[in-house]
Order: C-alpha cells, then sequence, then structure tokens
C-alpha cells in the first residue's frame, strides 16, 4: 500500500497552498500587489515573474461550496438583485463578498489591485468582473482570447493575443508592481512549466492502464490544482508533479486502483469518461455513488479547462508571449463543439472506457449548451453508453442526490447489459 | 388578416398594407421572402446571421442577401429543438435548431455566429455539424477596442467574411463594391434613425408593434426596399389621424439578443406605455451613424464597430460608461421609466440588469424588471407589472 508516498504528494499541495494564503493574507503588510484573475487561460508566470499575488475567484467559489456556504452566498445574492437562473460561480462570489470576503482559512482575502481579465472560454467572465469593477473600483486589464471557432488557431489570432499581451496587459502588471518583466527569468519558468506539464500528462494518462491507478475525474481536480492556479512555472509545481508521478509509478508497480476518501479502490468494474465539471457542494456524496459501484473515471474533460496538455501543447520557453497566447486559446472550453467531441472520443477509445457520462451543470452554457448532442454523436460514433445527469457546481439547491443516484445506477445497470450482450 | 392589424390603432388604406407586408414576413419563418429573392437569379446567395450584429455589408458586397435569425417566436411549434437543449437554457437556440433540422433555414448557404455568449458560441458548432454542407462561421468580434488591436484583429475577421460569402457567390468584395454597399446601409441608417425619432417625438404615430415590424423587415428584406418601406411608412402614419393617448414613456434594455413576443409588446402598450427606446433587433441599427462613404470602406466599418456602436450587455468596452449611457440615454428620449427586461436563463442581460438598475436608481428614473421567453403566452402578470408601474409614473412622477 504506498498511502506514505500518496501523503507526501498531498501534504506537499496542502503547505503549497496553505503558503499562498498566508503570503496574500499578509499581503497588506508585506506591499505584495493583489490581481484577481481566471482559471482557463490565467498569465501566471507574469504575475509571479512581478511578484504579484493572484487570486481565482472560481477557486473561492468551489472552496465556499466544498465547505457548505455557497448555498448562503448565493441567497445573499439573489436578494441583492441577482437573478435565480445565472451561472452561481458568480453568485457565490458575491455572496462571499458580502459576507466578508472570508477565504479557505478564514481569513478576508485581500481586495484587488487589479481585475485581469484574461477570459478565455467563458462570456460570463466577462459579466463577472464588470460586477467585481464596481465592487473594488479598481481597474481592469482585459485580454481577448479568441475562440477556436473553426478549430484552429491562426498566426491573426495568435498575433492578437501576443500584441495584447505585449503592448497592454504587461505594462498593466509592470505598472502595479513597479518594476520590468524579466524576460530571462519568464523564460525559466515557462521551462519549469513544460516540465510539470508533462509530468501532469503522464499521470492523467496514467489511467490507461487496467485497472486505472487513478481516478481522473474526482482525484484528477486536486491534481490540476497546483498547475491551474498559482504555481505553474514554478520549482515546487515541478516537485509536487514529479513527487506525484512517482506515487502513481508505485501504484501501477503495485496493480492498484485509484485513491478515494475511503481508501484504495479494490474492483474496477466500469471505466468511465466523464465530460463537465463536478458538483462541489455534494463532491464527496457524488465521488461514492462512483466509487462504490466500482467505476473509475478514466478520462475527463473537465481536468482540461485551465489548460489541455495531452494534445501535445506544451509552454515554450523560445516564444514565450505567442506560447502564453496559444496556451489561453488550447483551453478545452476555448474548444468549438466538433473538437470538443472529437477530444471525448478519443478518450473513450483510447483509454478503453465502458461508456461515457455528462454532468451537466445549470450554471455553466459554456460547458452545457450543446451538450445533448455530444451525448448523441459520441453514442453514435464510439458504440458506447452514455449517461446524462443535471446538478450544479455550487447551488446545493440543484444536487438532488437521490434522483442523481438513481440514474447512475441504472446507467451502470445498462453498461453492464451491454457488456453481457458484446 | 392577422390579428395584428386589425388592432393597430387607425391604420386604414395604405398604412394597413404596409403593416400587413410587415407582419407577413414577420410571420414567414419559411423565408419565403428569400427564396423569391433567390428565384429572381439562380446565381443569388443567403447568409444568414444570429443576434446581436453581423457587417451586413459585407455580404451584400459579396452579392448575398443578409437574414437577420432572431428565432421562431411564438410562431413555430418545438418539435425536436428541445431534445437539444437542457431546460435551463434560453429559449432562442430551440427554435433555431428547429428552423434548422426542419428545413425552414435551407434558402440560407451559410450562417454567421457573432460573439456575444456561450450560447451562441456552441450552437455555430451544433450548426457544424447538423449542416455539414453549409458555411458556419463564428464571427469573433473583438472585445478590445484598440484600433491597432482589436482593430487589426477584426479587420481579419471581415476578410474571413468576405472570403466566405465569395465562396459561395463567386463575387469578390472589391473596395468599390464594398464602399456602394456601405452607402445602401447608409440610407438604411438614416431613415431608421429618422423613425426613431419620429417616434421619441410622436410615439402615438409609431406604436411599439409597428415599430418592431419594421425593424424586423430589415432582416429580410433588401436594403433599398427596406429603406423605402420605412420612408413610405413615416409619410403615411403622419398623415394618418392617429391620436396622442395619455401614456407614459419607457425605454426597454436587455432584450437584444431572444426577442419577446408581439404580444407582449401589445401588452405594455395597452398598459399605458408609449416605447420610446429600446434594444428589440438590435442589430438593425447597432452602427446608428453613417458610415464615411470615402476612403478605406474596412476601416469605416472597424470605426463604426469599435467606436459608433451601441453599448450592449455583450460588448464589453473597458472604456465605456454603460451606467452614464442608459441614463444619458433615457433622459435623451425624455423617458419616464425603463423597463429592464430579459429572456429567462440569459446570462448576458440579467448579469447586466443589477449594474443598470443600480445606475437607474441614482440617477433617480424610475424602472421595473421582468423575463420573459421568445414563446411567452400569458401575460396577465406583466400586464398587471406594466400597469401599476404606467399609473405610479402617471400620479406620482416616479414608480
Ligand atoms: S459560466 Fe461556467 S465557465 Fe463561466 S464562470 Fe460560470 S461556471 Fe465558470
Ligand atoms: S438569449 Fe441570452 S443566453 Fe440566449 S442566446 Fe441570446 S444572449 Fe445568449
Amino acid at each position: 500500500m504506498s498511502t506514505a508516498i500518496k501523503d507526501l504528494s498531498q501534504d506537499r499541495q496542502k503547505r503549497m497552498i496553505a503558503g499562498h494564503y498566508a503570503e496574500l493574507s499578509h499581503a497588506k503588510e508585506s506591499g505584495r500587489k493583489v490581481v484577481y484573475t481566471f482559471v482557463p487561460g490565467n498569465l501566471t508566470e507574469l504575475l509571479n515573474n512581478l511578484g504579484l499575488l493572484p487570486v481565482l475567484p472560481e477557486i473561492n467559489a468551489l472552496q465556499s461550496g466544498m465547505r457548505g456556504k455557497t448555498g448562503d452566498y448565493i441567497h445573499i445574492a439573489e436578494k441583492a438583485g441577482h437573478s435565480e437562473d445565472v451561472c452561481t460561480y458568480v453568485k457565490a462570489d458575491i455572496g462571499m463578498l458580502k459576507s466578508g470576503n472570508l477565504g479557505p482559512t478564514g481569513e478576508p482575502l485581500p481586495k484587488p489591485d487589479l481585475l485581469l481579465l484574461s477570459y478565455t472560454g467563458c462570456f460570463t467572465f466577462l459579466k463577472w468582473f464588470e460586477l467585481l469593477k464596481r465592487e473594488y473600483d479598481c481597474p481592469v486589464v482585459m485580454l481577448h482570447v479568441p475562440y477556436q471557432g473553426d478549430g484552429r488557431i491562426t498566426e491573426q489570432m495568435r498575433r492578437y493575443v501576443a500584441d495584447q499581451l505585449r503592448d497592454e496587459v504587461i505594462p498593466a502588471l509592470e505598472k502595479l508592481a513597479g518594476r520590468k518583466l524579466d524576460y530571462a527569468k519568464l523564460r525559466q519558468q515557462l521551462a519549469l512549466s513544460a516540465q510539470a506539464e508533462s509530468d501532469l500528462v503522464w499521470v492523467l494518462e496514467s489511467a490507461k492502464h487496467k485497472p486505472s491507478p487513478i481516478d481522473a475525474y474526482f482525484g484528477g481536480v486536486y491534481y490540476i490544482g497546483p498547475i491551474f492556479t498559482s504555481f505553474r512555472g514554478t520549482q515546487d509545481a515541478v516537485d509536487y508533479y514529479q513527487l506525484l508521478r512517482e506515487e502513481v509509478e508505485q501504484r501501477i508497480r503495485e496493480g492498484l486502483g485509484p485513491v478515494t476518501p475511503e481508501g484504495t479502490m479494490h474492483e474496477e468494474k466500469y471505466r468511465i469518461v466523464v465530460e463537465g465539471p463536478p458538483n462541489w457542494t455534494s463532491f464527496r456524496e457524488f465521488w461514492r455513488m462512483f466509487y462504490g459501484e466500482g467505476a473509475v473515471v478514466v478520462a475527463s474533460s473537465y481536468t482540461k479547462v485551465g489548460g489541455l496538455y495531452d494534445r501535445g501543447f506544451r509552454h515554450n520557453p523560445d516564444q514565450p508571449l505567442e506560447t502564453l497566447a496559444d496556451y489561453c486559446m488550447g483551453c478545452y472550453t476555448n474548444l468549438n463543439l466538433p473538437d470538443r467531441i472529437n477530444l471525448l472520443e478519443k478518450y473513450i477509445n483510447e483509454y478503453a472506457a465502458d461508456g461515457f457520462l455528462i454532468n451537466s451543470v445549470k450554471s455553466c452554457n459554456s460547458f452545457s449548451a450543446g451538450q445533448l448532442l455530444i451525448l448523441r454523436e459520441l453514442e453514435k460514433r464510439t458504440g458506447r453508453s452514455g449517461g446524462f445527469i443535471e446538478s450544479d457546481l455550487v447551488d446545493p439547491r440543484y444536487f438532488s442526490a437521490a434522483n442523481i443516484k438513481n440514474r447512475l445506477e441504472s446507467y451502470f445497470q445498462m453498461v453492464e447489459a451491454k457488456r453481457a450482450r458484446s | 388578416m392577422s390579428q395584428l392589424i386589425e388592432e393597430s390603432p387607425a391604420a386604414t388604406g395604405a398604412l394597413a398594407e404596409l403593416i400587413t407586408r410587415a407582419t407577413k414576413l414577420y410571420e414567414d419563418l419559411e423565408f419565403k421572402t428569400v427564396r423569391d429573392w433567390k428565384s429572381a437569379e439562380p446565381s443569388r446567395r443567403a447568409i444568414g446571421f444570429l443576434p446581436v450584429y453581423a457587417p451586413r455589408e459585407v455580404i451584400h458586397a459579396a452579392g448575398a442577401l443578409p437574414v437577420g435569425i432572431m428565432g421562431g417566436g411564438d410562431q413555430i411549434e418545438i418539435v425536436r429543438g428541445d431534445s437539444y437543449f437542457q431546460s435551463y437554457i434560453c429559449h432562442l437556440p430551440r427554435s433555431v435548431i428547429e428552423l434548422a433540422v426542419s428545413g425552414r433555414l435551407d434558402a440560407m448557404e451559410g450562417f454567421i455566429f457573432p460573439s456575444i455568449c456561450d450560447v451562441i458560441r456552441n450552437l455555430s458548432g451544433m450548426f457544424k455539424l447538423l449542416l455539414k454542407d453549409r458555411w458556419v462561421h463564428y464571427l469573433d468580434l473583438p472585445q478590445n477596442f484598440d484600433r491597432a488591436m482589436g482593430g487589426k484583429f477584426y479587420r481579419h475577421e471581415l476578410a474571413t467574411i468576405a472570403n466566405g460569402v465569395t465562396a459561395l457567390t463567386g463575387i469578390e468584395v472589391t473596395d468599390e463594391r464594398l464602399r456602394a454597399s456601405i452607402a445602401l446601409y447608409n440610407e438604411n441608417r438614416r431613415a431608421l434613425a429618422d423613425l426613431q425619432a419620429l417616434r421619441a417625438q410622436r410615439p402615438w404615430l409609431v406604436p411599439a408593434t409597428e415599430y418592431y415590424l419594421l425593424q424586423r423587415a430589415s432582416y429580410l428584406l433588401p436594403p433599398e426596399q427596406h429603406t423605402a418601406m420605412l420612408r413610405d411608412y413615416m409619410r403615411l402614419s403622419s398623415q394618418s389621424a392617429r391620436a396622442p393617448q395619455d401614456n407614459i414613456r419607457v425605454m426597454v434594455r436587455g432584450a437584444f439578443c431572444e426577442q419577446p413576443p408581439l404580444g407582449l409588446l401589445r401588452t405594455l402598450e395597452r398598459a399605458g406605455c408609449y416605447l420610446v427606446d429600446d434594444d428589440f433587433v438590435l442589430g438593425a441599427r447597432f452602427i446608428p451613424e453613417p458610415l464615411p462613404e470615402q476612403g478605406d470602406p474596412w476601416e469605416a466599418l472597424i470605426d463604426g464597430f469599435l467606436y459608433r456602436s451601441l453599448p450592449t450587455a455583450s460588448k464589453y468596452d473597458l472604456h465605456a460608461d454603460k451606467e452614464a449611457e442608459i441614463v444619458r440615454r433615457a433622459r435623451e428620449v425624455r423617458a419616464d421609466g425603463v423597463l429592464l427586461i430579459a429572456p429567462s436563463f440569459c446570462d448576458p442581460a440579467l448579469l447586466d440588469q443589477p449594474m443598470l438598475a443600480r445606475a437607474l436608481e441614482a440617477a433617480g428614473i424610475p424602472y421595473t424588471s421582468f423575463k420573459y421567453a421568445e414563446d411567452t403566452g400569458q401575460f396577465q402578470v406583466i400586464r398587471e407589472q406594466a400597469g401599476t408601474f404606467a399609473d405610479a409614473i402617471k400620479l406620482w412622477g416616479n414608480a
């Protein structure tokens, strides 16, 4: 059993995150400036290079969800005039702000000195920061990231993003930091990014083994933590992913299944690909519905929202701005619908999945609009069973445990029946 | 004759005929008008575009007819569209898919999906999968309003559209052709501005439903025909015996994409509201001022979009002040109050609302808000709400 090694990587991640929050809580005294920004298409290397501290409102929302706070936060936002219909990440954030902006450590998060609207793959981000701008009265810097509508990144798209980075984003960040971007250091950071990315890909692809040593969705969201947030391009991230990789290598050697909150999963009965974000308010309960049935998620699209590395992209130190542009444009929700389907189809085949499941979240039109067509296309192309469940990210009103459990049970029965037939 | 025309106040003779024609265009969800236009000349092509804005001049200069697709309203039965979308997604994409899979959009060889929200964005991918034989383009309008950056990128987008349409028509978009198209659309802009001025000055001459139908007509007719229609309407309506009523003047915001059914507009008027400004069919007048007809026509379109287009929730111009703008406009059109309306489940419109509401409140401008869907059939609640709003303004000057 590899619990000892598992603990090492988890501990390391916990220490990294705690360190980051400690820095945030002392930002005022230390004089460090704080930048709020989003996960997809984030520009962590630039922020770190200039000594700026990132805060990611989506992460706050999901952490509040896991701590059972978002029901109240959403209520506060709705009372303040926000519609029941809109993305609950935004409302959870607004509600949190109006309740003292307490972060996961229980200490208030510092206010932003700048809102960096590097927006990839979601229009709601625009609105979110428009709303925050009015709450904090601080400047916004906008990076318009074009969508891969035609399924590719053209030279014009790349130029457009790189130009905005060079002429608008970087000067604004430099002004805030009171110093110039260090390009030599940026190259080193990008090399570190690429190193960590390769190890992350290795870990995610380890799920091709039978049994899979990881759960690429419920476990996956922990694995992507450091690289999707404040640590890409740091030695810390490189070390974390090396450690994680070693652990997974050992699990493979020992023929072990994934780690779950209740220990190692023993029998791998179903191999599933999942599309869509998880639910955070009942995350553990949701996970249990899978491992309780012997279902392991072998690949997921959600673990690609902050960067899609398994199609070969790595940050390239030789072309810093262009590579950041490519990274931003390559995140999963910035792919058009046909490419999302192609990717999922590839996952189903390459990971030898028994079927696929779509968790359709009410909040997120970016993910959800079109998912029923994804379902049909994938069933048609792969002949594998597709399942469809509905929940939300952080609104507990939209997680109906009994209903979802029922659906999952029938889905697994369907997979079983199909397998028996073939 | 449709119910709408019978209810148009004092619309007789030529005016009634004109409104009948506009109504027929509105009801033409088989796009027969487009088919007829095409049949006159076998090489003709038509390009559909979704809300909010597409540069129609470029499509026109490439020899195709730009056709606005605004959903199916309350006029089509959704047979298959619902099976493509979850219950928490707005209504417009289901009726658009219904139009597509039922073959009603067959008159169009291509489609443009402007970048306004994630739903329209993903709908472009669905069209790519469902209508494989058609040209489907996602138009990434710049969110960077600097000429050297967003402008440069947009120039490329415009060229992509020109090339895409040219591939269908065989007609190249030369500068000369584009200038001619801009001139035609400028005429249309002037007529639309005159119509807006007329309704702001004498709203009883331009009932909301008629104004709306005229805007919608611009999404099906070639520009010169539409301009002529507008001019005829203004002349006929001004000559009519329509008389002022004791209504309040309201401005509407939030309806730039999915459209409310006509019945809702009628309900608002019956509840005592003159609509003196709105954002329905916004793409018809997204750049309200005429564009330069000399010089580089591409630059004219780019500048028009970057610096002269109307504010809307789907645009994020860092330098624009949407609060100041809504207050300025409300005062300019002498609105007694504002209706902040939005389609159910529309993130852009609904997330915008609290910001606009706060601005109106701070400026002391009364407002009220409600949601709708394009197929809303019950107006009782809205009628009561709008009626109370109008009465409160009439009695006390604010709601
Ligand atoms: S719509 Fe989706 S991607 Fe956008 S902010 Fe909400 S949850 Fe995130
Ligand atoms: S109604 Fe709103 S959410 Fe729906 S397609 Fe239009 S802009 Fe998007």
